[in-house]
């Protein structure tokens, strides 16, 4: 890179809208306030745990695993335009990995007891094997076909993870995920550190939220790469991309390798939040909660992953909270007109419909209006 | 030989429903290029007021299931309306994904209706059986494949000859041209969403019949269809039939002789024989045995 370019990457001061190189503006923070506001929330979210409830450690422990599930499908649905229902059995394959690695042996399931450090990158690494496998079966479908064809997959993959006793411990038993001990370091028990008590949600937490930043700037950087903007131009035009020398069916298996690598990675840490793993876990409704992510999210944001991410996780939360003051709903059995569970799902189904009905964008697109809105005040335009 | 021909008729029986279940997303297709997701809970809900009827109202069967594919009809079309026709325009797996949300809120809201008791659709076959050639028979997997039959018979029928049905074809092939024309594509869209409900609420009640009783977990079975429609084409109502009769043969065959021969495949392995045949069909022949094949402009 020239002198010339290097000097101009500076932003001027007081006008952070002005780009002087194209390299400036797709840089992964544009803009200095943006940089700013994610180191800001980047120490606020590693400070947090300390002042919090342990559930909602754990509650947010989640967010970020299924923001690192929903990032992957991002890659694949909004960057690639590559409907996919399957994100689920590649959790399921990323969990078992893991769990047959990291996890111990015990009545009857296979566990080698290795290192986190080995069973962390082979978790995302064999699914996305996987998805290199399938690949050609599935590059050879576009649209619709693609999420028939993924759906299928979950089924197929709910069967297998019901008859192989020896990974998954079979249907119904289910068998304990991997220890996240990482270079001998248990990263889900009680540790004291520097002579500070410190529990071990608080741990889980800050070790879920570094390979969760890890893993969003790299989706980030990946999506301004040559390769995430052939996934663009595949997803707008794949005969016109083809015909400007994007080669699809690279574009696309990549894509599907990527997003199962994050799925793997996401299962994986997501089998020991959810402390026993049963082959029931990985089903269809998992791969609609990722859909939903998604698309309430946004498409085609890294933002909006972890915004969806955030909404989907908490959500049932939110709505534990406020069924007490309206009458007839809330209580866990049979009586009212609904209760919190049938509530929560129906809520659920409700914001994705109209969220892809009346902004498209997802919570990213509701940000956006937010954010151009005080820009332009007083003014309207 | 007498289980070949005992599993051959399930399997016709099976074939039935799958046809049923497929010429519905057909039908939606053909008319708005939807994969419809909600068509397990459109099923589901069909059964429940065709027990409704049969159950609390104390109708006959036949007289309630035409009243449950009515009351279905009616859903359908205020879905369509409500939640699919803002996504005209929009791109496909958007709209699809719309019906995913339509299929979990319709999911829970049939559970609830059908309640923690039973609720048969009380039908007149139950588990009666007739020996034929030696083999026991249900008669309910008799009447499932007839009445499959007949009633996908009479939506070709009108598809083929009638006005409303040529109009329904004619804005599957072009749908700005058809408004040219004249047509009223709007109300083309809610009839196709109409029938295709009726026909999810047929195959619901025809599932239930024979069965102990309705449940939400069965949902799933109406995602069977998606093979089926693979297999057959997406657009293709023939296809359809014949493609549901094949997946049908196909897994009652492995249900009755995969234990026995391969027992190492696991426990339940039938459920999944649609999916792997989808997979084979998908590599081979992606758009079906009697689909279109898809031409694309740039």
């Amino acid at each position: 890179m020239s002198k010339a370019t290097a000097s101009s990457h500076r932003t001027t001061r007081g006008r952070p809208q002005l780009f002087t190189s194209y390299a400036q503006e797709t840089a992964v923070f544009n803009t200095r306030v943006k940089r700013n506001w994610v180191l800001v929330g980047i120490l606020v979210m590693l400070v947090l745990p300390f002042f919090m409830q342990r559930d909602m450690v754990a509650l947010i422990t989640t967010v970020f695993i299924f923001a690192i599930g929903g990032i992957g499908l991002n890659l694949l649905t909004g960057y690639a335009g590559q409907v996919s229902l399957g994100q689920a059995f590649f959790l399921g394959v990323g969990a078992y990995t893991a769990a047959v690695l990291g996890g111990e042996s015990r009545s009857g399931v296979i566990g080698l007891g290795w290192d986190m450090a080995i069973w962390l990158p082979l978790a995302g690494l064999v699914p996305a094997l996987i998805a290199l496998v399938l690949a050609p079966l599935a590059m050879r479908v576009r649209g619709l076909y693609l999420a028939i064809l993924t759906l299928g997959l979950v089924f197929i993959g709910e069967h297998i993870f019901k008859e192989a006793k020896p990974i998954t411990g079979g249907a119904g038993v289910g068998r304990a995920p991997a220890d996240p001990v990482f270079l001998g370091f248990d990263l889900f028990a009680n540790q004291t550190i520097l002579g500070y008590r410190i529990d071990r949600f608080t741990i889980f937490y800050v070790a879920c939220f570094i390979i969760f930043v890890i893993m969003a700037f790299a989706a980030k950087n990946f999506a301004r790469s040559r390769f995430g903007r052939s996934f663009a131009a595949v997803r707008d035009r794949d005969i016109a991309a083809e015909v400007m020398g994007v080669s699809l069916l690279r574009t696309k298996t990549l894509a599907f390798v990527i997003s199962s690598f994050y799925a793997g990675v996401s299962g994986a840490l997501l089998s020991i939040v959810i402390g026993r793993i049963s082959p029931e876990t990985w089903n269809i409704l998992l791969s609609i909660d990722f859909l939903a992510v998604i698309f309430i999210g946004g498409l085609a944001t890294i933002s909006g992953s972890i915004m969806g991410a955030v909404f989907v996780v908490l959500l049932p939360k939110g709505v534990n909270a406020i069924t007490p003051y309206i009458p007839g709903f809330g209580g866990v059995g049979e009586g009212g007109v609904l209760n919190v569970f049938e509530l929560q799902t129906i809520i659920f189904g409700l914001l994705i419909i109209l969220f892809l009905i009346l902004e498209p964008r997802g919570l990213y697109g509701l940000w956006l209006r937010l954010r151009n809105y005080f820009k332009a005040w007083p003014f309207s335009y | 030989m007498d289980e070949l021909i005992s599993s051959l008729v399930r399997g016709l029986g099976l074939g039935g429903l799958y046809a049923l279940l497929g010429v519905s997303f057909v039908i939606i297709f053909r008319a708005t290029g939807v994969i419809n997701f909600a068509t397990p809970a459109l099923m589901i809900l069909g059964a429940f007021f065709t027990g409704a009827f049969g159950n609390a109202v104390g109708l006959p069967f036949w007289l309630s299931v035409l009243l449950g594919m009515a009351i279905m009809a009616i859903i359908g079309m205020i879905i369509e309306r409500v939640a699919l026709r803002p996504m005209v325009g929009r791109p496909a797996f958007s709209a699809a994904t719309v019906t995913v949300g339509i299929f979990i809120i319709l999911l829970i809201i049939s559970g609830r209706l059908i309640g923690s008791e039973l609720l048969t659709v009380n039908d007149p076959f139950g588990l009666d059986t007739v020996i034929v050639f030696g083999a026991t028979i249900f008669t309910v997997d008799i009447a499932r494949f007839i009445v499959a039959l007949v009633a996908i018979g009479i939506v070709g029928l009108f598809l083929a000859r009638s006005r409303t049905g040529l109009a329904m074809r004619a804005t599957a092939l072009d749908q700005e041209t058809s408004l040219a024309q004249g047509i009223n594509v709007g109300r083309m869209f809610g009839l196709s969403w109409g029938i295709a409900a009726a026909m999810a609420a047929l195959a619901g009640a025809l599932l239930t019949a024979g069965s102990s009783g309705i449940e939400t977990t069965v949902a799933l079975v109406a995602l069977k269809a998606l093979p089926v429609i693979i297999l057959g084409g997406l657009d293709s109502i023939k296809g359809s039939v014949v493609a549901g009769i094949i997946i049908g043969i196909a897994e009652s065959i492995t249900r009755t002789y995969q234990p026995i021969y391969a027992p190492w495949l696991g426990a339940n392995f039938d459920v999944i024989v649609p999916y792997i045949i989808m997979i084979i069909v998908l590599m081979v022949r992606p758009y079906g045995l009697f689909g279109t094949r898809e031409v694309v402009r740039v």
